[in-house]
C-alpha cells in the first residue's frame, strides 16, 4: 500500500464518518423539534437543570472571570506607555473582557464542565440501557433528556457571561488601580468612551451560540456512546474537544460576520 | 399475537440475525434460548421497535411494527412491558418514581392517590416490601433492581412482557425466585411473555414452548418435549452444556 491509495481512502472514510455525524446530529435536532410539543414534560425538566448547571458552575464562573480580570489589568499595566492617556486602560480592559475574553474563556470553562457531564450523564444511561428503557415506556428521551439540557445550555451559559463579564471588569477595575495611578473616574471615562451597546449583544449572542453548541454537542455524543464504559470515556472526552473546537470556531465566524 | 418472519440485521460486519422466524400464541410464555451474543437480546427489542431490521417482518396484533407512525408505535408500547437485562432503572428516581414511570397515561401518572395504590399492587406483585418504594437504585440489590424492573414493565398492566436475561448474574436461589416470580405474574396477570434466557433449566421451568436460536436463525421452536427428543446435534449439544436432563426427561 502506498501513499496514493492510503490517503484518498483516509480521506473518503473521514469524510463519510462526518456526513454520518452530521445526518444524526440532524435527526436529533428534528426530534428535539418533535419534543417541542411535549412541553409539560421538558419545562419543569428545564428549570430544574438551570438550575442544577447554572448554581453548580457559578463557583468557578465567578474565580476564572476574576483572574481573567486581574491578569488583563496586569498586563495592561506592564505593556503600559506613558505617552498614552490613562482613561484608554478602561476602554483596554473592558473591550478586551466583553467582547473575547469573557465569553470565550467561560465557553471553553462550561465546555469542559457542562459538556462532559452531559456526555458523560447520557452515556452511562445509553450503556445501562436506561435511554432504551425511557422508549420503551413510550416516553420520548428527545423530551425528557435532550430539550431540557440545550434549552438549559441556551440560557445559563449567557447569564454566566454576563456574570462573567461584570467580575472580570471589576476586578480588573481594582487590579489596574494597583499597578497604575489610574483615577476611577479615569476608569469610567474610558470604559464608556469606545464602549458600544452591541458590545454587550455581542458578548450574550456569543455566549448564546456557545450554549447551543456545548450542550447540542455533548447530547449527541452521550447519546449515541456505545461499548461500556470505555465508550463513555471516549463521548466525554469527544464531547469536551469538540465543544471547545466548535466554539473557537464559531467565535471567528461571528467576529467576521457581526463585527464588520 | 407476535410474528417475526425472515428477519435480518447486521451491524456494521457481523451479521447477527439472518432470516430468524419465531412466532409467540397469545396468552404463552415462550423461553427463547442461545448461547451469548447470539442475538437474543437484538431480537427481543425488534419486538418493541427499539431496533429496526434490515429486512423481514415483526408483527405485533397484526401490526407492522416497522411501519408504525411514531404516534401508534408509542400505542404499541405501552401495550409491551419490557424487563431490562440490569433492570435499566433510573439512577436519579427512586423505586416509587421508576414504577410510576411505567404509567403512560398522564391523568393516572398526575394522579398521586393512584400512583400511590398502583405502585404498592406492583410492589406486592413482585414480593417486594412497601420501603422499597423510598429506595434508589444504587441501595438495592441485583436481585431488588430485576423486581423492581418487573414491576415498571407490569405498572401499565401491558399485554405483552418481554424479558431479557431476567436470571442472569444471580446466584442460584435468586434465579429461582425470579422464575418463579415470571411464572406466577403470566398466570396471576394473564399476559404473553418472551423471556429470554440462556439457562435451559429455568427456561424449562417457566415457558411453555422454547425456541433456540443459534448461528442468526431459529434452530428449534416447539415444546419441552420437541426439545428433548430432538436429534439435531446443535440442539442436543446446548442442552447437555447447559444441565443434565436427565430428570426433566424422566
Amino acid at each position: 500500500m502506498n501513499l496514493l491509495t492510503v490517503l484518498p481512502r483516509a480521506v473518503g472514510r473521514g469524510s463519510l464518518t462526518a456526513l454520518a455525524h452530521l445526518g444524526r446530529l440532524g435527526l436529533m435536532a428534528l426530534e428535539m423539534v418533535r419534543g417541542l410539543a411535549d412541553w409539560r414534560i421538558w419545562i419543569p425538566r428545564t428549570i430544574q437543570e438551570i438550575a442544577t448547571i447554572g448554581v453548580g458552575s457559578l463557583f468557578i464562573v465567578v474565580l476564572i472571570s476574576a483572574f481573567a480580570g486581574a491578569v488583563t489589568a496586569f498586563q495592561s499595566g506592564y505593556q503600559w506607555q506613558t505617552s498614552l492617556p490613562m482613561y484608554v486602560l478602561g476602554t483596554l480592559i473592558v473591550s478586551t473582557i466583553v467582547l473575547e475574553l469573557g465569553p470565550v474563556l467561560i465557553g471553553l470553562v462550561l465546555a469542559g464542565r457542562i459538556g462532559a457531564r452531559y456526555a458523560a450523564e447520557l452515556g452511562t444511561m445509553r450503556v445501562t440501557e436506561q435511554i432504551d428503557a425511557l422508549e420503551s415506556l413510550g416516553r420520548s428521551p428527545s423530551s425528557h433528556l435532550i430539550i431540557p439540557r440545550v434549552l438549559a445550555g441556551l440560557v445559563v451559559v449567557p447569564a454566566l457571561t454576563i456574570i462573567a463579564n461584570v467580575i472580570a471588569v471589576l476586578v480588573g477595575w481594582w487590579s489596574v488601580k494597583q499597578v497604575l495611578p489610574i483615577t476611577d473616574a479615569d476608569f469610567v471615562y474610558g470604559a464608556q468612551f469606545y464602549y458600544r451597546p452591541f458590545d454587550g449583544y455581542y458578548s450574550v449572542i456569543k455566549a448564546f451560540f456557545f450554549g447551543g453548541a456545548i450542550t447540542l454537542i455533548s447530547c449527541y455524543m452521550g447519546f449515541n456512546t456505545q461499548q461500556g464504559a470505555e465508550g463513555v470515556g471516549r463521548a466525554t472526552t469527544a464531547a469536551v474537544v469538540a465543544s471547545s473546537v466548535v466554539i473557537l470556531v464559531i467565535n471567528a465566524f461571528l467576529a467576521r460576520v457581526l463585527l464588520n | 399475537m407476535i410474528e417475526i418472519k425472515g428477519l435480518c440485521k447486521r451491524f456494521g460486519e457481523q451479521l447477527v440475525l439472518n432470516g430468524v422466524d419465531f412466532d409467540v400464541r397469545e396468552g404463552e410464555t415462550v423461553a427463547l434460548l442461545g448461547p451469548s451474543g447470539c442475538g437474543k437480546s437484538v431480537l427481543l427489542k425488534h419486538i418493541n421497535g427499539l431496533i429496526r431490521p434490515d429486512a423481514g417482518e415483526v408483527l405485533v396484533d397484526g401490526l407492522e411494527v416497522t411501519r408504525l407512525t411514531r404516534k401508534e408505535l408509542t400505542a404499541l408500547r405501552t401495550r409491551i412491558g419490557y424487563v431490562f437485562q440490569n433492570g435499566a432503572l433510573f439512577d436519579s428516581m427512586n423505586t416509587f418514581e421508576n414504577i410510576r414511570l411505567g404509567l403512560s397515561d398522564e391523568s393516572q401518572y398526575k394522579d398521586q392517590a393512584y400512583c400511590e395504590a398502583r405502585v404498592a399492587e406492583c410492589l406486592r406483585l413482585v414480593n417486594l416490601t412497601q420501603d422499597t418504594a423510598l429506595k434508589y437504585p444504587a441501595q438495592l440489590s441485583g436481585g431488588m433492581r430485576k423486581r423492581v424492573g418487573i414491576a415498571r414493565a407490569i405498572a401499565d398492566q401491558p399485554k405483552y412482557l418481554l424479558y431479557d436475561e431476567p436470571t442472569s448474574g444471580l446466584d442460584p436461589v435468586n434465579a429461582d425466585i425470579i422464575d418463579e416470580l415470571v411464572k406466577r405474574l403470566d398466570n396471576e396477570l394473564g399476559v404473553t411473555s418472551v423471556m429470554v434466557t440462556h439457562d435451559v433449566r429455568g427456561a424449562f421451568r417457566v415457558a411453555n414452548r422454547l425456541a433456540l436460536l443459534t448461528g442468526g436463525r431459529v434452530l428449534l421452536q416447539g415444546t419441552q418435549q420437541d426439545f428433548l427428543e430432538s436429534d439435531d446435534p446443535s440442539v442436543r449439544e446446548f442442552l447437555e452444556r447447559d444441565f443434565d436432563n436427565r430428570p426433566l426427561a424422566a
